[in-house]
C-alpha cells in the first residue's frame, strides 16, 4: 500500500533558555488516517516536541514538513489555520464561560457585524457535537460539567477549527477506564473518517489497545518508529527506559500496630460551596498503606487538605495521635510527626526560585538543631543538605542550585527528603510520583514501603492504578466524598472492578477494615 | 558567580547606561545649552568637596526607604507606604524636638525611636487590612500615603507652625540635630545608621529564622503556608519592619543638618525612589548602599545642572523610570541571555560526547 | 450645611467629580478583564491632563485637542503594553516606572511649553464645553442636576454602557474575558492572549487620558502640578469593589465622587481644610475595606456550610 505521509518533523532541537536540552534530535512521521503513539518517560521530550509542532515552542534546529512543503509554525494560531489541533493535558476552557462559547471563541458567529450571535453560536454547537455523536448539552456552563465531558469539548473545539491532525497529550490521565473505553471508540471513529491523532502516553497497555505504531523518545532522542502490533510490551519499555522496569513490588504483610489517625464523620465544603467530602470515617493504622483510589475530585484533595491543616472548615473530627486537631495549626499538626507530599509540588510543595537548601528545611528550620532562637545555623544546614542531596540521589550541581532549574524527578526527590528527613511517624503522600521518571518514581516508592515497615503510617492518594495497587495494604476509592469500596484483600481485586467503583457504578453497602478503634 | 548572575548584572548596567541616554536625549530636546546641562550632570557632583557631599547625604533617606521596600517586597508584600511612613516619621522627630524640650544627646535619640515607631504602626495598617478584610495593600497603602501627607499637614499648620515663616515649623533646636562627621558638608551621623541598618536589613533577611520565612512566603505563599509557618506573623511582621526603617529614615533625614525645620507639605517621594533602589538591589539590602550611591549622584548631578543650566531636576524621575522599566523586564536582551546559554549547553553535550 | 447636601448643585457636583475616576474606573477594568492590573492609570492621567491642555491650545479647539490626547492615552497604554507583555516587566513595577515618569515629565513639558513650574495659566485654555439640554434642563431639581454638566461627564456615562457592551456582547469582549480567565484556554484556540491584551492596555490607556483630559479641561481650567492626586489609585479600588464591571464601577465611582463633593462642600465650615483633604482616601480606604470584608466573609459562609 501506498503510503501517505501528512506529516514529518525532521531532526528537531530545542533548547530551553535554563539550558535544558529538550529535544536534542527528534524525528518522526505521521501517516493519513492512522493513530500515532508518542512514548516516553516524563521529561523525555514528548511534550517539547508536541509544543514545537502546535506553535508554542519555536526549535532551535530542524524542519517541519506538513503535505510536502516546509513549512514554518510560529503560533498556534499559525498551526490551527494548518489543520492541526491539540488537546492539552491541563484542559484549556473557561471555566465561565458555557460549553458553546468555549467552542466558538475566537471564530465566533456575528449579528449586526458586531455583535455576537449567540442563537447562532449555540446551533453551530450544537450541531457539531452531534456530527461526531458526542453527547453534550452546549449550554451548561464548563464550571458545571464533569471531567470526561470536558475533554470532549476540547476534542470539539479542534475539530470545529476543521484539525485534520488532532494532538492528544496523555487524554487517559484524568478518565475513568469507562470513560476511557468511550474515547477510545470516538478516536477510531475519527481516525476512520481520515484524521491523524498523535496519542501521547506512557500507558503502554493503552497504546496497545488503540494505536497503529509508535514513535519511541529517551532523553530528548527519538529511539525508532515501530508498528505498534510488532513489538511487546516489554520492548517498548525497555527502549524507553533503557532496561527492564520492575512493576510490582515485593514486599512482606504488613504488622498494622495503633490507630495514628483517625477520622469520623468528616463533611468538608469547597469554596463554592460544593459539599466534596460527604460524612466519612476511617482509621489508619501505624505499619501499613492505606491506598486511596479514585478519579481525580470526589474529595480526595479537600480530604488531605482538612487532615494537613490547611483547610480549617470541616464538620466532623479528626484526630492525629489521639489529639483533636480542630484547633491545632499547620506546624501543631506538623509537630506531631506528620510529613506531607503535596497534589501539586510547583504549587505548595516548593518555592522555584529559591535554592535546594532553602527548600529542604521549611519544615524544620526550627528544630535546635538548626537554628537558635532567633539565628539560623548556617553552616549546619548546609552541610545536611549535602548529607540529604546524597541520601535522596537529587542530580544537581550544588545546594545553590534554584529549584526550578531542576527535573520533575529531582524537584520531588528535594520535597520527599524534605518531608522523609524529619522521621515522620504519618506520611500522607498525595499523588507521589505524578510526572516523575520512572527511577525517581521506583526510589519514591521504594522509600514508602520503608517507612511502612519501620511502622509508620502511610495514607496515599494516587491516580496511578499501577501505584496504589503495588503498594497499598488495604485499598479504599473514594466516590463523591464517600468510599464506595473499600477492599483489604488487595490483591484480589481487578483494575476492572475498581474502574465500577470509582465511577460509582458499584457501591459496597457493608464495608470492612474501614474503622479499627 | 555563573553565567546566569553575570549576565543579570551585565543587563542591569547596560538598561541604566540606555536610560541615560535616553534622559541625554531629551536633554537635547527641551534645553537651550544641552551640551552644558549634560557636562555639568556628570560632571557637578566632583566639582566641589560641598557636591560631593551632597551626593553621600542625599544617599541617608534612599539607603532607609530603599531597605525597608527590599524586606516588604522580599515578603511579596506590595505595601507602598514606605512613602507615608518616611513623612510621618519626619513629623514625630520634629515633633519631639520642637516640644520635647529633651537634651542633646537623647533627643535625636527619642525622635527617632519614636518615628520609627510611628512608621511601624503606619506601614502595618495596610497589612492589618489585609489580613482582617482581605483588602489588598498595594491600593490600601496608596491611599495611606495621601492620608499620611495631610495629616501630617494638619499637623503642621496647627500646632508646630511658626507664623513668621507660611508653612514650615518652629526651628529645630541644636540638641536635636544629628552632628556632621566631615566638616565643610552636612555628611552626618545618619550616614552611619543608614549602613549599620543595610547590614542588619541583610542579616535579618538572610541570616535570621524571621527573615527565612519570609523569604519563602515572598516566593511561594502556599509552600509556606503548607510547610507550617504563621502567614499571618509574615505578613505583619515584614510591613511593620519595613516601617520601621521608614520611619527611622524620616526622622533621620529631618533631623540631620539639612533641615532646619519640618517644612515637607508634598510627598518627598523616597517611597517611590524606595523601588528603584530594591529593583537595583536585587531586594537584598546590603547592595542598597551601592543603588543609593548611583542614584545620590545621578539627583546630586540634576540638581546642579538645574541651578545653572535650564533643564529641571525632574529629568531624573525620567531616568529613574526608564531605569525600572528595562531592570525588571525579563526578556530585555533575553535572546542573547538565551544564545548564550543555548551555547555553553551545547558545548557540554559535545564534552559528553567526547568522554 | 444640610441645605447645601440638598440642593441640585450638591448631585450637580457629585457628577462631576466622578467623572475623572469613572473614566479611569473603566480603565481599569477593561485591563483586569484582561488579566491586567493597570496602575498606570495615575500617570496616564496626569499626562493627559497636560496633554489636553497644550493639544488644545495647539489646536486651538477643544475637541482636536481631546482626539490628540487620547491618542496620546493609547500611545502610553502601548508602551505599557510592550513592557509588561513583550519584556515580561512586571505590570506594577511598569506602572510604577510610567507613574514616576510622569511626574517628572508633566514637570518638564510643562517648563518646556509654558516656562512655569508650577501650573499651566500661561497657556490659553480651551475646555470641553458644558451642555444645556432641552427640555430635560426645564424639569425642577433633576433638571438642575442633569443638565448643564461638561460635555466630558455625559461621554463618561455613554463609556459606561459602550464598554458593558463591549465586553459581554462583542466577539472582542468575549475574548478579552477569556484572556483574563484562562490565558491559556484562550491560546489553545489561536487567540493570542498577546493582542488581545495589547488591545485592552490600549483601550484602557485612552479611557484613562479621557478622565485625565477633564481634569485640566471642565474640572478645572488648567494643568496644575501633581493634579491627577492619586485619583488613578482611587479608581482602581472604585473598578475592584465594583466586581471590573463598567455598571459596578460607575457605582462605585459614584460613591467616591459623593466623597469628593461633600469634601467641597466641607471646605464652606470650619473644619481645617487639610482634614477635608483627607476625605476622599478615607472613604476609599474604608470602602475598600469593607467591600473586601464582605466578600471575604461570603466565601467562609460558602464554605463553613458543610
Amino acid at each position: 500500500m501506498e503510503k501517505n505521509i501528512v506529516l514529518q518533523m525532521n531532526h528537531i532541537m530545542k533548547i530551553y533558555s535554563n539550558g535544558v536540552v529538550a529535544n536534542e534530535d527528534v524525528s518522526i512521521e505521521l501517516e493519513k488516517g492512522e493513530i500515532h503513539a508518542l512514548l516516553g518517560e516524563n521529561g523525555a521530550g514528548k511534550s517539547t516536541l508536541m509544543k514545537v509542532l502546535f506553535g508554542i515552542e519555536s526549535p532551535d534546529e530542524g524542519q517541519i514538513i506538513l503535505n510536502g512543503q516546509e513549512i514554518a509554525i510560529k503560533s498556534p494560531q499559525d498551526a490551527i489555520s494548518k489543520g492541526i489541533g491539540m488537546v492539552h493535558q491541563h484542559f484549556m476552557l473557561v471555566p465561565s464561560l458555557t460549553v458553546a462559547e468555549n467552542i466558538i471563541l475566537g471564530v465566533e458567529p456575528k449579528k449586526g457585524g458586531v455583535f455576537i450571535d449567540m442563537d447562532r453560536a449555540i446551533s453551530v454547537a450544537d450541531e457539531i457535537a452531534q456530527k461526531y455523536n458526542f453527547d453534550i448539552d452546549v449550554r451548561s456552563k464548563v464550571d458545571e460539567i464533569p471531567v470526561g465531558i470536558k475533554q470532549k469539548v476540547e476534542i470539539l473545539k479542534a475539530l470545529y477549527r476543521g484539525a485534520d491532525i488532532l494532538i492528544l497529550d496523555e487524554p487517559t490521565a484524568v478518565l475513568t477506564p469507562q470513560e476511557t473505553d468511550e474515547l477510545f471508540i470516538q478516536l477510531e471513529k475519527l481516525r476512520d473518517s481520515g484524521h491523524t491523532i498523535i496519542f501521547i502516553s506512557h500507558k503502554l497497555d493503552e497504546i496497545k489497545r488503540i494505536c497503529n505504531r509508535a514513535t519511541i523518545m529517551r532523553s530528548g532522542r527519538s529511539m525508532g518508529t515501530y508498528e505498534v502490533k510488532n513489538i511487546t510490551t516489554e520492548d517498548m519499555s525497555r527502549l524507553m527506559v533503557g532496561r527492564d522496569v520492575v512493576l510490582t513490588f515485593e514486599k512482606e504483610a504488613a504488622k498494622p500496630t495503633a490507630v495514628q489517625l483517625k477520622i469520623r464523620n468528616l463533611s468538608v465544603r469547597n469554596g463554592q460551596g460544593v459539599l466534596k467530602v460527604d460524612d466519612l470515617s476511617f482509621d489508619l493504622r501505624g505499619g501499613e498503606i492505606l491506598g486511596i483510589a479514585g478519579v481525580e475530585g470526589n474529595g480526595q484533595s479537600e480530604l488531605i487538605d482538612s487532615i494537613t491543616g490547611l483547610n480549617k472548615s470541616y464538620k466532623g473530627q479528626i484526630f492525629v495521635k489521639g489529639t483533636d486537631i480542630e484547633k491545632s495549626s499547620i506546624k501543631d499538626i506538623r509537630n506531631l510527626k506528620m510529613a506531607h507530599i503535596p497534589e501539586d509540588r510547583m504549587t505548595s510543595g516548593c518555592a522555584g526560585n529559591l535554592n535546594i537548601l532553602e527548600n529542604l528545611f521549611s519544615n524544620q528550620y526550627t528544630d535546635p538543631e538548626y537554628s537558635g532562637k532567633m539565628m539560623l545555623k548556617t553552616r549546619r544546614i548546609q552541610e545536611r543538605s549535602n548529607e540529604l542531596i546524597q541520601e535522596y540521589l537529587v542530580k544537581c550541581k550544588s545546594f545553590r542550585q534554584n529549584v526550578a532549574m531542576l527535573s520533575g524527578g529531582n524537584i520531588q526527590k528535594v520535597i520527599v527528603a524534605r518531608e522523609f528527613s524529619t522521621g515522620p511517624d504519618i506520611i500522607i503522600a498525595n499523588q507521589p510520583t505524578r510526572g516523575v521518571d520512572v527511577g525517581a518514581a521506583e526510589f519514591i516508592r521504594k522509600r514508602l514501603l520503608d517507612f511502612r515497615n519501620a511502622g509508620c503510617a502511610v495514607l496515599l492518594v494516587s491516580a496511578d492504578l499501577n501505584e496504589v495497587f503495588s503498594l497499598s495494604d488495604r485499598l479504599a476509592v473514594m466516590y463523591k466524598g464517600k468510599f464506595s469500596g473499600m477492599f483489604t484483600d488487595v490483591a484480589a481485586v481487578t483494575e476492572e472492578e475498581l474502574g465500577q467503583y470509582m465511577l460509582g457504578l458499584k457501591h459496597q453497602e457493608e464495608q470492612e477494615g474501614v474503622i479499627y478503634e | 558567580m555563573n553565567s546566569a548572575k553575570r549576565f543579570d548584572l551585565f543587563r542591569m548596567l547596560f538598561s541604566v547606561l540606555i536610560a541615560l541616554l535616553i534622559s541625554f536625549v531629551l536633554i537635547f530636546f527641551v534645553s537651550e545649552e544641552p551640551v552644558t546641562a549634560i557636562v555639568t550632570l556628570i560632571t557637578g557632583p566632583f566639582k566641589s568637596k560641598r557636591n560631593l557631599g551632597n551626593v553621600v547625604e542625599s544617599m541617608v533617606p534612599l539607603i532607609f526607604t530603599g531597605t525597608g521596600v527590599c524586606i516588604m517586597f522580599s515578603a511579596n508584600q506590595i505595601n507602598l507606604a514606605t512613602e507615608g511612613g518616611f513623612h510621618l516619621g519626619g513629623l514625630v522627630a520634629a515633633a519631639v524636638a520642637l516640644k520635647l524640650g529633651l537634651p542633646a544627646g537623647l533627643s535625636p535619640f527619642v525622635a527617632i525611636c519614636l518615628a520609627a515607631l510611628a512608621g511601624a504602626v503606619f506601614c502595618t495598617v495596610p497589612a492589618l487590612m489585609k489580613i482582617k478584610t482581605n483588602s489588598p495593600e498595594l491600593v490600601s497603602s496608596l491611599m495611606m500615603n495621601y492620608l499620611s501627607l495631610w495629616f501630617c499637614t494638619f499637623l503642621l499648620m496647627h500646632f508646630l507652625q511658626d507664623p513668621s515663616v507660611g508653612s514650615a515649623s518652629y526651628k529645630l533646636p541644636a540638641e536635636s540635630e544629628l552632628f556632621t562627621l566631615v566638616k565643610g558638608t552636612n555628611i552626618h551621623v545618619g550616614l552611619l545608621l543608614a549602613l549599620v541598618v543595610a547590614v542588619l536589613g541583610y542579616v535579618f533577611l538572610f541570616k535570621t529564622r524571621t527573615g527565612y520565612e519570609l523569604r519563602l512566603t515572598g516566593e511561594n505563599e502556599a509552600f509556606a503556608r503548607y510547610s507550617g509557618i504563621n502567614i499571618v506573623k509574615v505578613i505583619l511582621l515584614s510591613q511593620m519592619v519595613g516601617g520601621i526603617v521608614a520611619g527611622m529614615g524620616g526622622g533621620v533625614e529631618l533631623l540631620s543638618p539639612i533641615y532646619s525645620r519640618f517644612s515637607w507639605v508634598s510627598l518627598l517621594g523616597y517611597g517611590w525612589d524606595a523601588i528603584i533602589i530594591c529593583t537595583l538591589a536585587r531586594k537584598n539590602p546590603l547592595y542598597t548602599p551601592l543603588a543609593a550611591l548611583f542614584l545620590a549622584y545621578l539627583r546630586t548631578g540634576a540638581s546642579i545642572m538645574a541651578r545653572y543650566t535650564d533643564v529641571t531636576l525632574e529629568i531624573v524621575q525620567i531616568t529613574q523610570g526608564i531605569i525600572i522599566l528595562l531592570v525588571v523586564a525579563e526578556q530585555f536582551l533575553s535572546g542573547m541571555k538565551h544564545r548564550m546559554i543555548a551555547r555553553e549547553a551545547k558545548a557540554s553535550l559535545k564534552d559528553e560526547e567526547v568522554a | 450645611m444640610l441645605e447645601n447636601l440638598l440642593s441640585p448643585d450638591f448631585f450637580n457636583a457629585i457628577l462631576r467629580a466622578t467623572t475623572p475616576i469613572l473614566f479611569a474606573a473603566l480603565a481599569s477594568s477593561v485591563a483586569s478583564k484582561s488579566g491586567i492590573t493597570n496602575m498606570a492609570l495615575e500617570g496616564i492621567m496626569l499626562f493627559s491632563a497636560l496633554f489636553g491642555v497644550i493639544f488644545s491650545a495647539m489646536t486651538g479647539n477643544f475637541f482636536t485637542g481631546l482626539l490628540l490626547t487620547m491618542v496620546a492615552g493609547g500611545l502610553i497604554g502601548l508602551l505599557l503594553a510592550f513592557f509588561v507583555l513583550n519584556l515580561k516587566t512586571d505590570e506594577i513595577l511598569a506602572a510604577i516606572a510610567i507613574n514616576m515618569m510622569a511626574t517628572g515629565g508633566t514637570v518638564l513639558l510643562m517648563l518646556a511649553v509654558s516656562g512655569d513650574r508650577g501650573s499651566s495659566t500661561s497657556i490659553s485654555n480651551f475646555s470641553a464645553p458644558r451642555i444645556h439640554i432641552p427640555l430635560i434642563e426645564q424639569i425642577p431639581f433633576l433638571g438642575q442636576i442633569l443638565s448643564g454638566q461638561n460635555l466630558m461627564t455625559y461621554l463618561s456615562i455613554v463609556a459606561v454602557v459602550v464598554m458593558h457592551l463591549f465586553l459581554y456582547k462583542t466577539p472582542l469582549g468575549l475574548k478579552i474575558r477569556a484572556v483574563g480567565e484562562n490565558k491559556n484556554a484562550a491560546e489553545s484556540v489561536g487567540i493570542s492572549s498577546r493582542k488581545i491584551q495589547y488591545i485592552a492596555l490600549i483601550l484602557s490607556g485612552v479611557l484613562a487620558s479621557m478622565g485625565g483630559f477633564f481634569l485640566s479641561g471642565g474640572y478645572m481650567n488648567m494643568f496644575t502640578k501633581d493634579m491627577s492626586a492619586g485619583k488613578g489609585y482611587i479608581a482602581l479600588a472604585a473598578s475592584a469593589m465594583g466586581g471590573d464591571t463598567p455598571v459596578g464601577g460607575f457605582l462605585v465611582s459614584l460613591l467616591f465622587g459623593a466623597a469628593q463633593a461633600l469634601a467641597n462642600i466641607m471646605q464652606l465650615t470650619e473644619i481645617p481644610h487639610e482634614l477635608i483633604q483627607m476625605v476622599p482616601y478615607l472613604t476609599t480606604l474604608i470602602g475598600l475595606g469593607i467591600y473586601s470584608y464582605a466578600g471575604m466573609r461570603r466565601r467562609q459562609k460558602l464554605a463553613q456550610k458543610a
